[in-house]
């Protein structure tokens, strides 16, 4: 059984490079973080897991120097310290590395690693001084990226890369890494999980925050558990396994994460299909057929040109091949069309292209569908607050107030609010791209129960995600894409991520996978 | 859970009051200076001329505020004026109709027409056309305002019949139960663009639009209509303006208008809508109108400062309402 961690639990504190004890923050009158303590020893991989808001954030923000703690301290090697700011705490070896790519897209990888730190020679800089240790410094990492490189044009876990370097840049003893697995693939994953561990291997102490359990199990030495604030468990990593993090980090069991599904006849009609279907420069000769009230997976890397295919199929992205919806062939000139015809498509990137982050949580709701609150031509806002009260009812949207902006949501929330914002056009297609990217455990499995029902409503569902395991544990069938083309499809029991990484690298990952 | 978290970061609607309380509380401080500067100046007869004068630059900052809201922005509006009002006045010269009333409606929804017209080629230059606003408005502000000295060669294009003038002349100064008719003009497209922005489907899919384009597009709004409308009811704002400019003085020139958008664009910042869009507010942007008028009134009823330098007051009080949006919105 697993007790409970009041305060530092580990017995080798004194030998910590940073230690917590104590710490609470208050925001106004609301206390986010009661009395948390910790300790990193050097060489270490300590995990901090938690459901979205649970604290972890502000608790790196207070280890990283953003802000002071209300009360507690902060000891390095022993001694107490405080922090003036981030640069401080850089100064003193605690470096973090974002959770968001931070880099100057038009700037090369160089000039991004030396930016604000540029190495000078006379009154000029030293390119070829920076050029050089930028190449060393990404050579450190394994990764194969030529300096001189504009980053627009690297992908985002290469991004991902130089940010990392750029960061380890500073003479550092602690590194903080902010959930920087959360936009990468399996495949790209494994590469950052071995860069934390060469990291590891020279002596200097790792935070690890991660929503993805089977990795801390993988990386991680210890574990922390936060919940509401509180330190509800520290453990080394041996005595857990996933299902006991995904119980400390909810508070409940999390037997189930995915829902039941009833097999799906394949003697049910077609809805969509989509042949030789080409976006340019994403998606080539893409082929699909959607049934009746089916959950269809699509796996595959980043950048394969998933989502590129889906918006080309929706109208919004240029493309051209045939789509048939319903039997009658179709082109949708953009979301407007494909809208009407009752085929939504939700994007990936809620904040960016789902949700109007600086309004209210009604304007949100209704902004797809407003022509069905209007009364004489007037929007009808009793009406509107009424609909935002069953969506919040119905797709169990967490918000103490009605008046919130969209953008003080949790992830979890703004998704719930997405996909209820989509509903509102009752569209007989959905397509859902990333459904739970950033999303803690206990909110996934509602929008896997969630999905699970819109099929069972007769929707025809698709699933575009870049996490394996959900798709394997809620679509009927998962079609693979690879570089722009579909290279395989599985079902049944052949849906295994063994199966999918095979078709989505185009390698035999061997028998280690 | 982690509503506690959230919330307490949660001083939105404070903070977005905050703007939009700040044009009105800075009008009410200035009618409180003006009255210390000089006595006549809080008298019903001086607030009632100032609201008057200001209703070209209120009317064309109405649209502006669409414009604006949409993420777009309208440089051509003070040449659209020059341009609809010279246009107007030859049409009405020509005399192609015998009865002057009937002509001079006719010459009324001509230059609404050409309002249209103008807004509707500067909506589709930067949408379909996909030229930066910013751009595409320096053009045809300098087309507009060419071709308006083109057409009064250099000179000043005149309304000439008398019966004509004096038939139009109440549409400025007339008065309706004891009100200008500007005033009441003013307060009427301001209602009805308030109307428009706050409770129907098209305003909504504005403020859509210029918060975020990307999220107005995959939830099936048509952004390039959504914006070529604002330009389209800029150009009608314009018009309106023009309809009045004209009973006032006649006539127009190459000068007609001049720094009118900079007016415009003040007017609509000091009310408090931001320029990057999203946010409209079309009663701020009255109360700025009548900020930049009362302003210029002060300046000429008190001795403190010479009125020449009402343009470079003015310029000073865009940055200044810029500044103070700014640190209104780090509070946040």
């Amino acid at each position: 059984m697993i007790g409970t961690a009041s305060d530092t639990a580990s017995g080798d504190a004194a030998a910590a490079v940073l230690e917590a004890r104590g710490l609470s923050k208050s925001f106004g009158p609301v206390e986010v973080l009661h009395n948390v303590g910790l300790a990193v020893l050097p060489g270490e991989v300590h995990a901090i897991i938690g459901e979205n808001g649970a604290g972890k954030s502000t608790l790196m923000k207070i280890l990283a120097g953003n802000h002071a703690p209300t009360r507690g301290e902060i000891r390095i090697d022993g001694q107490p310290v405080q922090f003036s700011g981030p640069v401080d705490a850089e100064h003193r070896g605690i470096v973090l590395v974002h959770q968001e790519i931070l880099l100057a897209p038009d700037l090369t990888v160089a000039q991004n690693i030396y930016l604000g730190r540029e190495l000078p020679k006379g009154i000029s800089v030293d390119d070829k001084a920076m050029n050089e240790g930028a190449a060393n410094a990404l050579h450190d990492l394994g990764a194969d990226i030529d300096p001189k490189t504009v980053v627009r044009s690297l992908s985002i876990a290469q991004r991902q890369l130089v940010q990392i370097a750029r960061v380890l840049l500073v003479p550092h003893r602690i590194v903080i890494f902010d959930e920087p697995t959360a936009s990468l693939t399996p495949f790209e994953t494994d590469a950052l999980l071995k860069v934390i561990t060469d990291i590891r291997a020279k002596g200097v102490g790792v935070l690890y925050i991660s929503h993805r359990l089977p990795e801390v199990k993988e990386i991680a030495d210890r574990v922390t558990v936060l919940r509401d604030g509180h330190v509800v468990a520290s453990h080394n990593v041996a005595e857990l396994e996933p299902a006991d993090m995904a119980r400390l980090m909810v508070g409940r069991d999390v037997t189930k994460l995915y829902p039941d599904r009833h097999a799906t006849g394949q003697a049910r009609e077609t809805v969509l299909e989509v042949k030789d279907f080409t976006v340019p420069g994403y998606a080539r000769n893409a082929s699909f057929e959607l049934r009746k009230g089916e959950i269809l997976g699509f796996a595959g890397l980043v950048g394969a040109g998933r989502t590129e295919l889906m918006e080309g199929v929706v109208g919004l992205r240029r493309g051209h091949g045939s789509v048939r919806h319903n039997g009658s062939d179709v082109t949708f000139a953009d979301a407007q069309a494909s809208l009407k015809a009752g085929i939504a498509y939700l994007s990936e990137d809620r904040k960016g292209k789902g949700l109007l982050l600086l309004k209210d949580l009604a304007t949100n709701l209704t902004l797809a569908s407003i022509g069905k609150f209007l009364r004489g031509g007037q929007i009808d806002r009793k009406k509107e607050d009424a609909a935002l009260n069953e969506a919040i009812t119905e797709f169990d949207i967490r918000t103490g107030r009605k008046d919130l902006l969209a953008g003080q949501l949790s992830g979890g929330n703004q998704q719930k609010l997405l996909i209820a914002k989509m509903m509102l056009l009752d569209p007989s297609i959905v397509i859902i791209d990333e459904p739970t990217r950033g999303i803690d455990i206990g909110t996934k499995e509602q929008i896997y129960k969630f999905i699970a029902r819109l099929a069972e409503e007769g929707r025809s569902i698709i699933v575009v995600s870049s996490e394996m395991p959900e798709l394997i544990g809620i679509c009927d069938r998962i079609l693979v894409m690879r570089s722009g083309e579909i290279v395989g499809g599985v079902t049944g029991e052949h849906m295994n991520e063994n199966e999918i990484v095979v078709l989505a690298t185009g390698v035999k990952t061997g028998e280690a996978a | 859970m982690s509503t506690a978290a959230t919330e307490t970061k949660a001083k939105t609607s404070r903070d977005w009051d905050l703007r939009a309380v700040a044009p009105f509380v800075a009008l009410a401080l200035l009618l409180v200076l003006g009255a210390l500067a000089n006595d006549n100046f809080i008298s019903v007869a001086n607030l009632s001329n100032v609201i008057t004068r200001s209703a070209f630059i209120a009317i064309i900052a109405l649209g502006a505020t669409y414009v604006i809201s949409s993420g777009g922005l309208d440089l051509s509006v003070g040449a659209m004026v020059a341009f609809v009002a010279s246009l107007m006045i030859l049409f009405l010269n020509s005399g192609v109709i015998a009865d002057p009333l009937l002509l001079l409606i006719t010459g009324m929804v001509v230059a609404v027409l050409i309002g249209a017209a103008c807004g509707l080629f500067n909506g589709l230059i930067t949408t379909v056309g996909q030229i930066e606003p910013f751009i595409a408005t320096l053009g045809t502000m300098g087309i507009y305002r060419g071709l308006t000295t083109w057409l009064s060669q250099g000179g000043a294009i005149t309304l000439r019949d008398r019966e004509l003038q004096s038939l139009y002349r109440p549409v400025y100064f007339g008065e309706v139960l004891g009100v200008p008719v500007p005033i009441i003009v003013i307060f009427v497209t301001a209602a009805i663009a308030a109307f428009v922005l706050y409770r129907t489907r098209y305003g909504r899919h504005l403020i859509a639009v210029g918060s975020n384009e990307d999220v107005a597009r995959y939830s099936g709004i048509s952004v390039k209509r959504v914006r070529t409308i604002a330009y389209v009811v800029q150009g009608l704002c314009v018009a309106i303006a023009v309809l009045l400019y004209v009973p006032r003085l006649g006539s127009t020139s190459a000068t007609t208008g001049i720094l009118w958008e900079l007016q415009a664009i003040t007017a609509v910042v000091v009310g408090g809508t931001a320029l990057r869009g999203g946010v409209g507010r079309i009663w701020g942007t009255l109360c700025g109108a009548f900020i930049l008028e009362i302003v210029g009134n002060i300046m000429i009823l008190s001795n403190f400062v010479s009125e020449y330098l009402i343009g470079a007051i003015q310029g000073a009080i865009i940055i200044i309402a810029m500044l103070v949006q700014r640190s209104l919105s780090r509070r946040s």
